[in-house]
């Protein structure tokens, strides 16, 4: 079988088949420029304000399964296979509103209507996905769309309202056609297209990949866009051939077994929490926190260290739980500690045609403690000014053994072993932690940028250690304002 | 003689829907939730549409030495260059007398990211693409970044204003109590999701037809007309609606509009310019940061008896509206509280980045954070409860109700607000029970606080209160309503068209709602100062009674029935004991040779001041209000949780309650987010860092806490002859937020037992309240209280060196 030259997806109910595009295109430019579609907004072009959120449809198991991502960092070629869902596609043929836009009616959840697009498809996501809803859940589901007008309150309302609402879903109605027509779709999943000097492929195996990116080491690795849509939409670079990690199966899971959990390539940070739920709750706290549902729709924890980016703040809570990564280039592979991944700024331990195949961390066990704690300018959806992840083991009231990690602390993030040496060994008392905060200098001399001072990092820092020993002391008090570990609800 | 049908029974039984005081949904809601919404990027581009993307300066202060184009003009897709030498007319965009706000620098450049050339290209991504191959070169000159440094250097826009009360210096010598002070706050970025945009479309004759997103479509006429070297009658302006706007499309809209109307004047084809998210942020004005220095005298109980203070603001670059922005601060400098002896002496500084321009409140809420923060200083200083020192402080209602600029509060009615306030939020206990709360917590701290809130409405330049509208029936009875308003989401247009409605007792359904255009009514006013509704809704109301007066007359004579016995009623005419469809009585009108079109002309000439003194009446009206803010802050991290609000807002008789509860929630939010958890942070170079969502942090919806209980004053009407006597809600609100800051004070200060008034500057970010709370401790171990007692701790800790590491740098 030759390979497939073109991309296919449905738009709302239609078919598109595309070939002549450039592969670097935007699903928002595509809507707006090409489609003509003008429901969905630009906001920021980065991911980041929700305004351009979209649905992508995908079939699983004869049902059909939605999630929201950000149209304008979602290459075209991407959504190859999916339903693409709009604001213009929820109500129906006769103009009854879907649920969630009647609801956004109602409860007057738009006032400059700019974000309301995006808020729609962000409801209707998770109207689809959860079959009832609690605060918590809505904030977490909308922490990627801002609105500046209403203060979200109607929005909230609207929310619980369109769970109470009974307006035909038209999706519901023809669920398994679309995932038939869907599934056919995906026959052939792999792709290559050409535009203009541009390539793009999407290999559909695992060998299939990692033998294309040796061939092409100067391939731009493509998984969800989260931080390559930004090089092309806010940085102007042109990438003349990418490498689509979305298509590969085989890489597209993640496995649990007795002791561990192994992240492959393509598995999405959703599919993550998922994953990691209960089996290491701090972890998933800190994915809970990480950009936003849509961000996490898309991208991937491998993408992610690959990049060395700083976003979520997975690379110091990898680097505490002792995580390793998986690195393979054509057939042969090498695995390192996360900690020795990455160099310097920018600049990871990774050769040309090499690729983060896996991540491999601990499950959860009795016999260790693993904190994590971000602090940043607000709670959801922010880069961390500090983020410090402990992994500790105390046995009769001594410490065993400790990992510790920060982010923001240092260019990359960083083990504080001159900190890890002076605590282990020692009692788990004031005193030792006193002891081990002064020496967090020795191992960290952060710098001052937009998100917080060097003198405020190190404080921090320190007290971040110091509210480890609180948490895990006798004291009753609370110490924290949000989190699993008992979230404070204004009570007391 | 025509006798009306006579069916009146079934008529005038049913009001009509959608009149004043219905809680009607937003008028494009049902559009807003399917796509169909069109904001000035969703219009069909008319074919050949030109994309036009603006190079920006690279420098702070600099002179260009020279500025090699050759690069962008030869990229992809690039059809011409704009720059100032393109300008046939003004290079000068700007309202303020002082002609500084350049389209495109000329020979210097003032700021990080001011406007230099322009690219103009097939498509919006080749001319983004293009402007990078700039090649400027240019000669550093020395930067002014902060107020601190403005000052010393005495680089200010426009004269130093004074606005003087009684003796101020004699009486802060012999009051019991002195405090001097420093409060100090960040400006705001707007972050309307909509950035800015324009589409100019070149008509005949050269003429110009510019789709912009502005408040102001009557300014971005005659200016852009400026530019362009027309008069303004060549040029025509509508917006249909803008995607937010807050004061950021006021006067700043015009530059971009002027971009693309100059790149359409030299191709001769429609041009559009749309920004970018991060030039937006970049390139355009924001709110003002502030600093005031304060002297403050007081009696033992906590009463003032005299204030001097120094009130500074950051006006960026050029002036814009700072002058006027900088009256308003003053204005508001009283807060809620009477001065007998004031003196403020106001400074609009001309620094080195971005312009600083309209923000919702206009330098009145950064005024407002000055005179409470002096509030919990006071009660602290005296170990007392912050309420009650600013209850001792209101103005009175028959008595100490003169404001430092001799305009007689005549309408308070704070004290019946706090009352209920007190009672419903149960603030009372509550302080009680956060002190034990905070006993036994030594980590997390409470705080509340109650703020209450004067802001007064109108434009103080007189010539500003004046408003038209135009209102055309069509021959079936449907009615179409334009007005000089513009719909930023803030819900003008449904109110607008709810009064219309009244007038006419038709249905809101026969009324077509349509975009503000230049050439419908002219020589508009902005949508701003809250003032919408009170100028525009007044403006279509009487427009509506010329028409309903004519209509009278018309009918009076057909059915022979005095004008008396003639109604507009629930959808209906009544004619004496008969009565007749709105829409048959207007059939038969246009039968019978009736104009049916009007305009309506609103003025109100009564406000105005000295312009030396500053006195004189410089509002209309005051709305008051009042918040409590309950928050929890981490004294280990320096994060807050804000975990109730209790709001209770003064709106008059309300138009559309929604619509307003809306303007209240989101104004409070939007306040807070300024307050807490945005800031805008400039490096040494003049460079902004924090020019995208990723790193400027408006409230997500988790900020928002749960338990937020919002009530309209139902009592209140306002003693003006106002519109249905309703105030204006846009603005006060987001006044309210101020609360939030008290309370994270009050938590803070909870560490040293309220002995000591932290220092706090505004956003109290993380870093700040970590800061803060350090000194608290540091004071508390140091017993420095005991030792010296706290009014020398307080002199002590003001000559401190301010606690922002990098404070230089947070301008």
């Amino acid at each position: 079988m030759s390979t497939r030259t073109s991309i296919r997806f449905m738009l709302g109910d239609e078919l598109r088949t595309l070939s002549s595009i450039s592969p670097t295109t935007t699903v928002l430019d595509y809507l707006r420029t090409v489609e003509g579609m003008t429901g969905t907004k630009e906001g920021c072009g980065e991911g980041d304000c929700g305004a351009c959120t979209v649905v992508l449809g995908n079939p699983h198991k004869g049902k059909m399964q939605y999630r929201s991502v950000n149209s304008c960092i979602q290459f075209l070629p991407t959504i190859d296979g999916h339903q693409l869902l709009t604001v213009e596609n929820l109500a129906a043929a006769d103009g009854t509103l879907h649920p969630a836009q009647q609801a956004m009616v109602e409860c007057h959840g738009s006032q400059c209507g700019f974000c309301t697009p995006g808020f729609v498809m962000s409801l209707f996501a998770l109207d689809k996905n959860y079959s009832s809803l609690d605060n918590q859940l809505i904030c977490d589901s909308l922490a990627g769309n801002l609105c500046r007008c209403t203060g979200y309150g109607t929005i909230i309302s609207a929310a619980h309202r369109m769970k109470q609402l009974k307006n035909p879903d038209r999706f519901r109605q023809c669920e398994t056609s679309t995932a038939e027509k869907l599934t056919q779709l995906n026959q052939q999943s792999d792709f290559a297209l050409e535009h203009e000097n541009q390539l793009f492929f999407a290999p559909s195996t695992a060998d299939d990949f990692a033998s294309l990116y040796e061939k092409h080491p100067d391939a731009t690795i493509l998984s969800g866009g989260t931080d390559v849509g930004l090089w092309v939409t806010k940085q102007g670079r042109k990438l003349n051939t990418v490498i689509y990690t979305g298509k590969v199966k085989d890489l597209k899971k993640i496995d649990v077994n007795e002791d561990e959990i192994i992240v492959w390539t393509s598995a999405t940070l959703s599919d993550l929490v998922s994953a990691v739920a209960t089996l290491q709750p701090d972890f998933s706290e800190l994915l809970r926190r990480f950009g936003s549902t849509q961000i996490r729709n898309a991208g991937t924890l491998c993408g992610n260290i690959a990049n060395g980016s700083p976003i979520g703040d997975m690379a110091p809570a990898l680097i505490a739980l002792g995580g390793r990564i998986g690195l393979r280039r054509g057939s042969r592979r090498r695995e390192l500690d996360v900690e020795d991944f990455f160099v310097s700024y920018g600049k990871q331990n990774r050769e040309p045609g090499e690729f983060v195949e896996k991540i491999v961390f601990p499950k959860w066990k009795p016999t260790h403690r693993f904190v994590a704690y971000k602090i940043s300018k607000r709670f959801d959806q922010d880069i961390s000014a500090v983020c410090a992840a402990f992994n500790i083991r105390i046995e009769s009231n001594r410490i065993i053994e400790v990992q510790i990690a920060y982010g923001g602390m240092a260019e990359i993030p960083k083990r504080a072993h001159a900190t890890e040496q002076v605590l282990t060994g020692e009692q788990w008392n004031e005193e030792t932690i006193n002891i081990a905060m002064q020496k967090l200098e020795t191992d960290f001399q952060p710098i001052t940028d937009m998100r917080a001072s060097s003198a405020y990092r190190m404080q921090c820092a320190k007290n971040l250690l110091f509210k480890l020993f609180l948490e895990f002391g006798k004291a009753k008090a609370p110490v924290n304002l949000i989190g699993s570990r008992g979230q404070f609800n204004g009570t007391g | 003689m025509v006798q009306a049908s006579n069916h009146s029974a079934e008529l005038i039984e049913n009001e009509i829907i959608g009149g004043v005081s219905e809680p009607l949904e937003h008028d494009s809601s049902s559009k807003h939730v399917t796509g169909e919404a069109v904001y000035v990027d969703d219009i069909p581009e008319p074919p050949n549409t030109l994309h036009v993307q603006i190079g920006m300066s690279t420098r702070a202060h600099a002179k260009i030495r020279s500025l090699n184009l050759e690069g962008v003009e030869s990229a992809s897709g690039v059809k011409t260059i704009l720059t100032a030498s393109d300008i046939r007319g003004s290079n000068d965009f700007g309202h303020a007398q002082l002609s500084d706000d350049r389209v495109f620098a000329d020979g210097i450049v003032e700021f990080h990211g001011q406007a230099v050339f322009a690219a103009v290209a097939d498509s919006y991504h080749q001319a983004r693409s293009a402007v990078r191959s700039a090649q400027v070169s240019y000669e550093d000159l020395e930067p002014i970044l902060t107020i601190e440094d403005a000052l010393k250097a005495k680089s200010f826009l426009g004269d130093p204003i004074v606005l003087e009360m009684g003796d101020a210096s004699c009486a802060l010598k012999s009051s019991r109590h002195r405090l001097k002070g420093r409060v100090q706050c960040g400006g705001q970025e707007h972050f309307y999701l909509e950035p800015q945009v324009s589409l100019a479309v070149p008509k005949e004759s050269g003429d110009m037809h510019i789709y912009c997103a502005t408040q102001d479509p009557s300014a971005v006429q005659h200016l852009v007309a400026r530019v362009l070297g027309k008069p303004a009658n060549a040029v025509t302006v509508e917006v249909r609606r803008m995607g937010g706007a807050f004061g950021g499309k006021e006067t700043l809209a015009t530059h971009f509009a002027a971009v693309a109307a100059l790149a359409a004047q030299k191709t001769g084809r429609p041009a559009k310019c749309r920004l970018d998210r991060d030039d937006d942020m970049i390139l355009t004005g924001k709110r003002h940061a502030f600093l005031f220095d304060y002297d403050v005298g007081f009696t033992d109980e906590g009463r003032i008896t005299a204030i001097d203070m120094l009130v500074a603001g950051n006006g960026g670059y050029s002036a814009d509206q700072s002058p006027y922005i900088l009256q308003r601060a003053i204005y508001h400098c009283d807060g809620a509280y009477y001065l007998e002896n004031a003196r403020f002496r106001g400074y609009a500084c001309k620094t080195n980045i971005c312009t600083s321009c309209a923000f919702r409140g206009f330098g009145s809420p950064q005024a407002l954070l000055a005179a409470e923060r002096i509030m919990d200083r006071i009660a602290i200083h005296l170990n007392k409860d912050p309420l009650e020192v600013r209850k001792l402080n209101l103005y009175g209602v028959n008595d100490r109700n003169i404001t430092p600029y001799d305009w007689k509060i005549e309408d308070n009615i704070l004290p019946q607000i706090i009352k209920e306030i007190e009672q419903s939020s149960d603030i009372s206990n509550r302080r009680k029970q956060i002190r034990r709360f905070n006993k036994n917590s030594p980590w997390l701290k409470k705080g509340i606080a109650l703020l209450p809130l004067k802001y007064s409405v109108g434009f103080t330049a007189t010539f500003l209160n004046q408003a038209g509208a135009l209102i055309h029936i069509y021959q079936d009875g449907s009615i179409m309503l334009n007005h000089g308003g513009t719909e930023m989401g803030q819900g003008l247009f449904i109110k607008v068209a709810q009064i219309v409605a009244e007038e006419f007792q038709v249905d809101l359904s026969k009324i077509k709602i349509t975009s503000t255009v230049t050439d419908k009514v002219p020589n508009t006013t902005a949508t701003a100062a809250s003032s919408g509704t009170d100028m525009n809704g007044a403006a279509a109301q009487i427009a509506a009674r010329s028409l309903k007066k004519r209509l009278i007359a018309f009918a009076s004579r057909h059915y022979n029935t005095s004008v008396e016995d003639i109604e507009f009623k629930n959808g209906a005419v009544r004619i004496g004991q008969n009565s007749v469809e709105f829409a048959e009585l207007v059939h038969h009108a246009y039968m019978n040779l009736v104009s049916l079109s009007s305009s309506g002309f609103y003025k109100n000439p009564d406000i105005g001041v000295n312009a030396e003194t500053m006195k004189g009446r410089p509002y209309h009206y005051s709305a008051y209000g009042a918040a409590v803010v309950e928050v929890v802050i981490d004294t280990l991290t320096g994060e807050t949780k804000v975990l109730r609000i209790d709001i209770l807002h003064d709106v008059g008789r309300s138009i559309n309650p929604s619509i307003d509860l809306g303007q209240l929630e989101g104004g409070f939010i939007q306040g807070m987010g300024w307050l807490t958890s945005e800031e805008l942070y400039w490096n040494r170079d003049g460079e902004l860092q924090t020019h995208a969502p990723s790193t400027y942090k408006i409230p997500v919806a988790s900020d928002r806490p749960a338990d937020m209980r919002m009530r309209l004053v139902e009592w209140s009407k306002n003693r003006e002859d106002t519109v249905f006597r309703s105030k204006a809600i846009g603005e006060p609100p987001l006044n309210l937020a101020v609360s939030v800051f008290n309370a994270i004070t009050d938590a803070v200060a909870s560490i040293a037992d309220h002995k000591i008034c932290p220092n706090l500057d505004a956003p109290a970010t993380p870093e700040r309240i970590l800061a803060a709370c350090d000194e608290m401790r540091e004071a508390s171990m140091q017993q420095l209280i005991h030792q010296n007692g706290n009014g020398q701790f307080d002199s002590k800790s003001f000559s401190k060196p301010r606690q922002s590491v990098e404070l230089e740098q947070r301008v």
